[in-house]
């Protein structure tokens, strides 16, 4: 396997601008003979599918829910990134980009993100063209606010719910192709094969959800926007049905996976509260701009908040970082949140818990202020907790957020197999090891409106097109193999619910591929996991019949992949011997407990390859060149 | 704050196929915690039914965190339950008391029929929105964000319209079966802004058009939308979506809608 990232030659401000230059062009009247199967209706897909329709290309989009404005993009809270220097603060497209490389600790590729910076602007302009009701002055221009990582405002925001409105915009643009007949879709259909003609993408195979049938669907191109995958920790703030299946079938017929390992550990979600719990609810990050972390400076410190005077209070993350305070990244503020747990200052009932202190912000600010800012995500807190926040602080703690890893994608963001796209979360492209607040939102829109429908017209107009119908006999393997994998989840008649595997993978993830790895940690991991894939095999109970709705047999083949999946992450976790971003491997830190790269080992992707059933997959290597951005250690402090 | 365990009585409604006829089926409930979700305690049931060898109920979900509108069910005959501005996944456990006897069904509407047991077809909402529910923006077509300044005010009230979430709890708990609150936020998102201005009328003609076509019924002002809404979307928008469409018909000499004069 061959990792070719296609980067253009030339200064990286020239690379975008000559590519669309030199990308071939598919003649407008042709493009109707083209047919593109989209997986997946998120903010990626929707604005993709609605996008190359409008174009003129034919687009079959698929979605799991029973409505692609359901995805989960739609859960996103605090807002997007754009380089408009709206504010007049100094932002630029290279402040953005740069910020977002540092951020992700010099482990994305540079052009991806110059690019990603670059379109971020005509992103918000599209968004509001659309309608999408941004928070406004009273002038009536655009607000912003500020997010971690970052000392400019030029986060773009709805409320607390940003992803929501992009979503819906995205969606309109949808349905009004689907009113035109130039997207057919398909909600409650699950992909479970991609197929493949002479080593192209040229369809899929799918569950109908609603009668359990199986049918293949035939393309000049396949594009996977179907997100990542944090839920192999069982609990996280992704939708219960967000799964990894359809970019780990496609990893299993030759797409490299790139960066597994690098996961996101949101800081602020509410604590876990018992072992029942389905899922943990997040607390936009955008609180931090006003909210103060905190938590006593006596370990097993048990009082109540109030009776905490303000001498016995640790603002940790204020002490260690003066100049980012409560901004500091992602990464950074779960770690540290880990740390302070770990010396037995944690609070609430299971003492894995940090304070998130409004006091002062309502003091100086007043409830009101407080209230418009973020009163629809103190209900959501209060919903959930029985707590008050207006009163007493809040209780957050880290929690299974994004997946920087996904599959590998060169900078037109095809996969290792040819035709096979993948946008949005689903591939590992501009983040590196580490997301800033309000880039996720920006790189879904920036792949689906603006970057694949120039790169896949290329991919076609550059491909002799030998199209195939679904009668072909790759498409009856493929579909043999998902029925064969249907009736085998089926057949295993065990004892056990598929969430109580689930569970059980997920406490292992947790704790030995989660926020701090080590070897051991990692080495036991990998006997555990294959040894309880070996007992799911055998001990799974799926009930009912699986030609109809059945949510045992559609959550028991998502589980199986995970379970093939999480082994992977613990691979690539033990051989990425360094610590960067999100990964934080125990044995590599500075003296004050940072994270420590090593760049002459480790200043690249890690891509690897499947090499069939029980063999271990190939680990391939793209290096990463800091021609703009120069490498260093990242200091928030 | 109670933290006793609590057992509880359930009568689900289990329905095998949009075809089937359905029942309620009465299930015990034991052990549930207070800080439980209410979906938590059906996980709870359906594991425990699993391991009995029996199906479990189905039912729809996805954010669990109350915003992308997946779940819905009637609960002791309330859409999403006892609690104001609350879906279902987000209703606690400590809304109810230990031997509470509660009713479980699905959304009934002709519009929305059922898939199996509490997991409902609603896919009409999609028709609406297909119809005219959007803004006619190319990508690539935008001018700079700032160029089209929108008053605070109107950006708020749009926002306030916005934030539905499409889980259909208001044709639920309408005795009629409307779809009046749904359409006439999403209208109203998009009419009250300048961006919207060119297709505002097509859009009310449309989309009202659409509602029609789906089977929804007509609004009689019970208002029992508003008082389930998540969202706490006002009937304001009703009133402002009938003025849009009378205006739009007369002005367009074009009429759509099935009867009455008034969109719903």
């Amino acid at each position: 396997m061959e990792l070719r990232s296609s980067v253009p030659d030339g200064p990286i401000e020239r690379k975008w601008d000559k590519h669309r230059f030199d990308m071939k062009l598919v003649n407008p009247a042709n493009k109707r003979k083209y047919t593109i199967i989209v997986v997946g209706s998120g903010l990626a897909g929707a604005s993709a599918s609605a996008t190359m329709a409008e174009l003129g290309y034919n687009v079959l989009c698929f979605c799991y829910q029973d409505s692609p404005r359901r995805a989960h993009s739609i859960a996103a809270q605090g807002g997007i990134n754009a380089a408009k220097n709206y504010q007049n603060d100094g932002d630029s497209v290279f402040r953005l980009f740069y910020d977002t490389v540092k951020g992700g600790d010099f482990r994305a590729r540079e052009a991806n993100v110059y690019r990603l910076a670059q379109v971020s602007t005509n992103i918000i302009d599209q968004c509001v063209a659309q309608g999408v009701p941004f928070a406004r002055e009273y002038g009536g221009s655009l607000a912003n606010r500020s997010f971690g990582g970052a000392q400019v405002s030029r986060t773009f925001y709805a409320r607390g719910q940003t992803g929501q409105q992009l979503l819906l915009g995205a969606y309109q643009a949808l349905e009004r192709q689907i009113g035109l007949g130039k997207v057919k879709m398909y909600t409650r259909h699950e992909m479970l094969e991609p197929v493949l003609v002479e080593g192209r993408a040229q369809g899929i195979v799918t569950r109908d959800m609603v009668t359990g049938a199986i049918e293949s669907w035939a393309a000049d191109a396949v594009i996977l926007a179907t997100g990542g995958y944090g839920n192999v920790f069982y609990l996280a703030t992704y939708a219960k049905g967000c799964n990894a299946t359809a970019i780990w079938r496609a990893y299993k017929k030759g797409a490299a996976f790139g960066n597994p390992c690098y996961t996101q550990i949101h800081p602020t979600c509410i604590p876990v509260h018992g072992d029942y719990q389905s899922k943990l609810t997040l607390m936009s990050e955008s609180l931090r701009n006003d909210g103060r972390v905190w938590v006593p400076k006596l370990a097993g410190d048990t009082r109540p908040p109030s009776q905490i005077p303000e001498a016995e209070r640790d603002y940790y993350l204020e002490r260690k970082y003066p100049s980012f305070g409560n901004l500091a990244p992602r990464d950074i503020s779960s770690r540290a949140a880990k740390q302070v747990c770990d010396e037995g200052r944690g609070v609430g009932d299971s003492r894995l818990g940090v304070y998130l202190d409004f006091a002062d912000a309502i003091k100086r600010l007043g409830e009101g202020v407080i209230r418009e800012k973020y009163g629809n995500l103190f209900e959501m807190y209060e919903r959930i907790t029985d707590e008050n926040p207006y009163q007493v602080p809040m209780r957050i703690y880290p929690a299974s957020h994004y997946t920087m890893g996904g599959l590998w994608v060169d900078y037109n963001l095809m996969s290792t197999i040819p035709g096979l796209h993948v946008i949005g979360e689903a591939n590992f492209s501009d983040h590196g090891a580490n997301r800033l607040g309000a880039s996720a939102l920006m790189q879904g829109l920036a792949d689906g409106y603006f970057i694949v429908p120039y790169t896949i017209g290329h991919y076609l107009a550059s491909t002799p097109q030998t199209r195939v119908g679904s009668d072909h006999p790759e498409f009856k393997k493929s579909e043999a193999e998902a029925r064969a994998r249907v009736d085998r989840l089926m057949a295993v008649k065990g004892k056990h619910t598929v969430d109580s595997f689930h569970r059980e993978l997920g406490k292992i993830m947790w704790e030995h591929c989660g926020m701090a790895r080590n070897r051991k940690g990692l080495e036991a991991a990998l006997q555990k996991i294959p040894a309880l894939r070996e007992q799911y095999w055998k001990d799974v109970t799926v009930l009912g019949d699986p030609a109809g709705l059945n949510q045992s047999l559609e959550k028991a083949g998502r589980v199986a992949d995970f379970l093939d999946l999480g082994e992977l992450m613990c691979l690539d976790a033990l051989e990425r011997e360094e610590s960067c971003g999100g990964h934080f491997r125990e044995e590599y830190q500075t003296p004050d407990g940072e994270a420590l790269r090593d760049d002459d080992k480790f200043c690249h992707v890690a891509a690897w390859e499947y090499q069939g059933e029980g063999s271990r997959p190939k680990r391939h290597v793209e290096p990463l060149r800091f021609e703009n951005v120069h490498l260093a250690q990242r200091s928030y402090k | 704050m109670s933290v006793q365990p609590m057992d509880l009585k359930l009568h689900v409604w289990r329905q095998a196929h949009g075809k089937a006829e359905g029942r309620f089926v009465t299930y015990d409930a034991r052990g549930i915690s207070p800080e439980m979700s209410f979906l938590e305690m059906l996980d709870v049931v359906n594991e425990g039914l699993i391991e009995r060898g029996e199906e479990p109920i189905a039912f729809d979900h996805d954010c669990r965190e109350g915003i992308c509108g997946t779940c819905g069910m009637v609960i002791n005959g309330v859409p999403h339950g006892p609690r104001r501005a609350t879906t279902v996944c987000q209703l606690h456990m400590r809304s109810f008391r230990h031997g509470d006897e509660i009713s479980i069904e699905p959304w009934r509407a002709t519009a929305f029929p059922v898939v199996k047991d509490l997991v409902v077809d609603r896919s009409a909402f999609d028709a609406i929105i297909a119809a005219g529910g959007f803004i006619s923006a190319p990508t690539g077509s935008a001018p700079d964000g700032n160029a089209i300044p929108v008053p605070k005010e109107n950006a708020e009230l749009a926002m306030d319209a916005a934030a539905c979430i499409g889980c259909g709890a208001c044709v639920a708990a309408c005795p009629n079966a409307s779809a009046m609150l749904f359409v006439s936020a999403k209208a109203a998102h998009l009419n009250l802004l300048p961006q919207g201005q060119p297709e505002k009328e097509s859009r009310a003609l449309n989309m009202v058009e659409a509602m029609d076509a789906a089977g929804f019924g007509t609004c009689t002002n019970h208002r029992e939308c508003e008082a389930t809404c998540p969202k706490e979307i006002s009937i304001a928008f009703i009133a402002r979506l009938n003025r849009d469409y009378l205006k739009a018909v007369f002005t367009s000499g074009r009429r759509k809608a099935k009867s009455g004069d008034s969109a719903g």
